[in-house]
């Protein structure tokens, strides 16, 4: 897909969003590579025009920022923690398992463009450890089995099997994530309300009920006084 | 020590994210209750509350809100100019994942703190800078503003005060470093993440040049509640200095790891039990306090209180109570390569100690790991450490020295036992080569 008069309408209300045009940089990028799957020279020039920047001011801030892609990146981007803690759980033979399974390394995709794989600094996912992502999108408690039957179910994406998110929304493509982060919304009403909390995240909170435990209750009657 | 789920308290409910949800379990009656107060009683209740800064460095929240200009008298330039509130969203601290549960399940407890903190500090637009991956965040947080601006608590005249906030969500884009407040800004401003030299500091100087608070946000989630509560009630949960309930995220060697809000002071002990003991019957060999970039402690400190005195007087720092808990299993040379090879990655590049100390550190620790390693060694990186440890430019250099300069002072034996021995006596598979950063 090119760019097009409508990316330049895009990029114009996400400027508007900010009171320096110059903030919009970072969710413009996204922008382009909603369009384009990664940030090409097209894309460094029509944020560099819209900014009233040169080109190298632009290209320097892509290449600062891990998610910005400067090759052609697959539909679906699968990343594996292999952080400390995540890898010594596991992780690092996941990447392995991948690396092998897809016949590609770090940042590369596969041929036929459908898979990109990358391993990943630490996701903020530590007590589900260890984790994959892909477009971003968790999942949980990984191993190197498991790792490879989600790469290969995302080979048959076409065939509407797409593999669940553990804590997220229903896979789309990568080009359809950058989208969200662009400050575009996800177009899917229902994807806000899928993915529910996992055993780790509340697990303190069932803790507690099952104990019969609880913070101090307010000192005074929290509906006192004039309300609003 | 009982758990006090505070924060968390809502996160089981059905649909926890929405506004109805919300509503119906005390939400925005905070916002309610702020909006008849005067800005600056806010502020003072924030200050008595004793709440510290929750993103790791713990300085007093209530404090940092009262160093913004707030008259328009006298000459300052920077008096006239709007203030700005920025959440600091951007969750990468190796081992930190309390703020991507919050937002999930929880987004209007922050967006209720954001608007009473905006409120206070007089600003009129508040900045969530998000970690650019957390794409269902993003999300939620979305679903919740806009539930928000319909119902009146963002946009103009809220609720009939006749203030004013605009709340604007920033997805980042893959670096660490933004989470330094001063790169945060720069980011948020359209540059790359580097932090800025201080002083002048973000409260006079931050955003765009104007008067500007950076907050974390667990820190700004526990606002409502203090506004609710009073002070005094939140000081009736932890210790005299480090007062409150907090959010302890439990990861690694142990059989329930996840997010455990007890009251600051509660010992490593203590949440292991739990976290029901140790997976396999293991022993605790090494563990962190908050995140990689606070010393490791050992099985030694697991009676120390985790809060920000007791971790000091540890040897070690309280951070963002991200508790990494490594088995006798674990080696150590491993760990610290792999968080060095993590700093080494991350760092921004713009000063020297930082970016080329992380270079060579992670050389080094390549081939002591590979048991190719000399007692010169360990010298030199303890050596490097110190020429990174305050010489760098911002915090990401002092952390990257605490894996390293820690592991040495607890595990030497294990290191020599690398040289010693030629290779990990912890395993036989191959050195990490492939998978580490480019």
């Amino acid at each position: 897909m090119a760019l097009t008069e409508e990316t330049r309408v895009k990029a114009r209300e996400i400027i508007a969003r900010y009171p320096q045009p110059r903030s919009a940089l970072l969710p413009m990028l996204h922008l382009v590579q909603s369009e384009e799957g990664y940030v090409t020279p097209a894309g460094v020039t029509l944020c560099a025009e819209e900014l009233g920047l040169t080109k190298a001011e632009v290209g320097a801030v892509v290449t600062f920022y891990t998610m910005y892609k400067r090759r052609p990146t697959g539909d679906y981007l699968v990343s594996v923690c292999t952080n400390t803690l995540c890898g010594i759980l596991g992780g690092d033979e996941i990447f392995e398992a991948l690396s092998e399974h897809l016949g590609i390394g770090h940042n590369e995709t596969v041929p036929d463009g459908n898979i990109t794989l990358e391993h990943a600094e630490c996701l903020a996912a530590c007590d589900y450890a260890p984790v994959v992502t892909v477009n971003y999108e968790f999942f949980d408690n990984q191993t190197p089995d498991s790792a490879r039957e989600l790469v290969d179910s995302l080979a048959d994406g076409g065939n509407g099997s797409l593999p669940k998110p553990t804590r997220g929304a229903s896979l789309c493509t990568f080009r359809e994530i950058e989208r969200l982060l662009a400050g575009f919304g996800d177009p899917r009403s229902e994807a806000v309300g899928e993915g529910p909390a996992g055993e780790p995240t509340l697990i303190g909170l069932r803790l507690a009920a099952d104990r019969g435990q609880q913070a101090p209750p307010y000192p005074e009657p929290t509906n006192s006084g004039k309300v609003r | 020590m009982p758990l006090t789920p505070v924060l968390t308290k809502r996160w089981a409910l059905p649909e926890s994210w929405t506004l109805q949800t919300y509503e119906r379990t005390e939400g925005y009656r905070g916002l309610r209750k702020a909006l008849d107060m005067e800005p600056d009683a806010i502020i003072a209740v924030v200050k008595d509350s004793g709440l510290r800064g929750r993103g790791g460095a713990g300085f007093p929240t209530g404090m940092k809100w009262g160093f913004i200009p707030q008259t328009t008298e006298g000459s300052d330039d920077t008096v006239a100019k709007p203030h700005y509130l920025v959440i600091n969203a951007d969750e990468g601290e190796p081992g930190t994942c309390k703020d991507c549960p919050l937002i999930m399940a929880d987004p209007h407890s922050l967006i209720e703190g954001i608007i009473i903190a905006s409120y206070a500090v007089r600003s009129n637009h508040a900045f969530i800078y998000l970690r650019g991956e957390f794409v269902h965040g993003r999300r939620r947080l979305d679903a919740a503003i806009k539930e928000a601006r319909e119902a009146g608590y963002l946009g103009t005249d809220i609720l009939g005060s006749g203030f004013d906030l605009e709340l604007t969500v920033h997805s980042g884009a893959g670096a660490y470093i933004c989470g330094e407040e001063t790169a945060l800004l720069d980011s948020l401003e359209g540059f790359r993440g580097q932090p800025r030299l201080r002083p002048p500091f973000p409260a006079t100087h931050g955003l765009y040049s104007a008067p500007t608070v950076v907050n974390n946000v667990e820190t700004i989630a526990s606002v409502p509640f203090i506004v609710l509560g009073g002070a005094d009630w939140f000081k009736s949960m932890g210790t005299e200095k480090s007062s409150g309930p907090k959010i302890f995220s439990l990861s690694g060697h142990i059989n329930n790891p996840g997010q455990y809000e007890v009251p600051l002071g509660t010992t490593l002990g203590e949440l292991i039990d739990l976290a029901g003991g140790m997976r396999d019957g293991s022993e605790v060999k090494f563990w962190t306090p908050g995140g990689s970039s606070t010393p490791f402690l050992t099985a030694e400190h697991i009676d120390a209180p985790l809060d920000f005195e007791g971790m000091v007087a540890a040897g070690s720092l309280l951070g963002t109570t991200a508790l990494m808990i490594f088995d006798q299993n674990t080696c150590i040379v491993r760990a610290a390569l792999r968080f060095t090879e993590f700093y080494a990655h991350e760092s921004c590049g713009k000063c020297t100690p930082c970016r080329e100390g992380t270079y060579w550190m992670v050389q080094i620790l390549e081939r002591l790991e590979a048991g190719d390693g000399t007692a010169e060694d360990i010298d030199t990186l303890l050596d490097t450490c110190d020429n990174i440890f305050g010489r760098a430019f911002c915090a990401l250099g002092d952390g990257a020295t605490s894996p390293i300069v820690s592991s040495i002072q607890y595990f030497r034996d294990e290191y020599v036992a690398h040289y010693e021995h030629g290779g990990c006596p912890f395993s036989s598979r191959k050195a990490l080569v492939g998978v580490t950063s480019p």
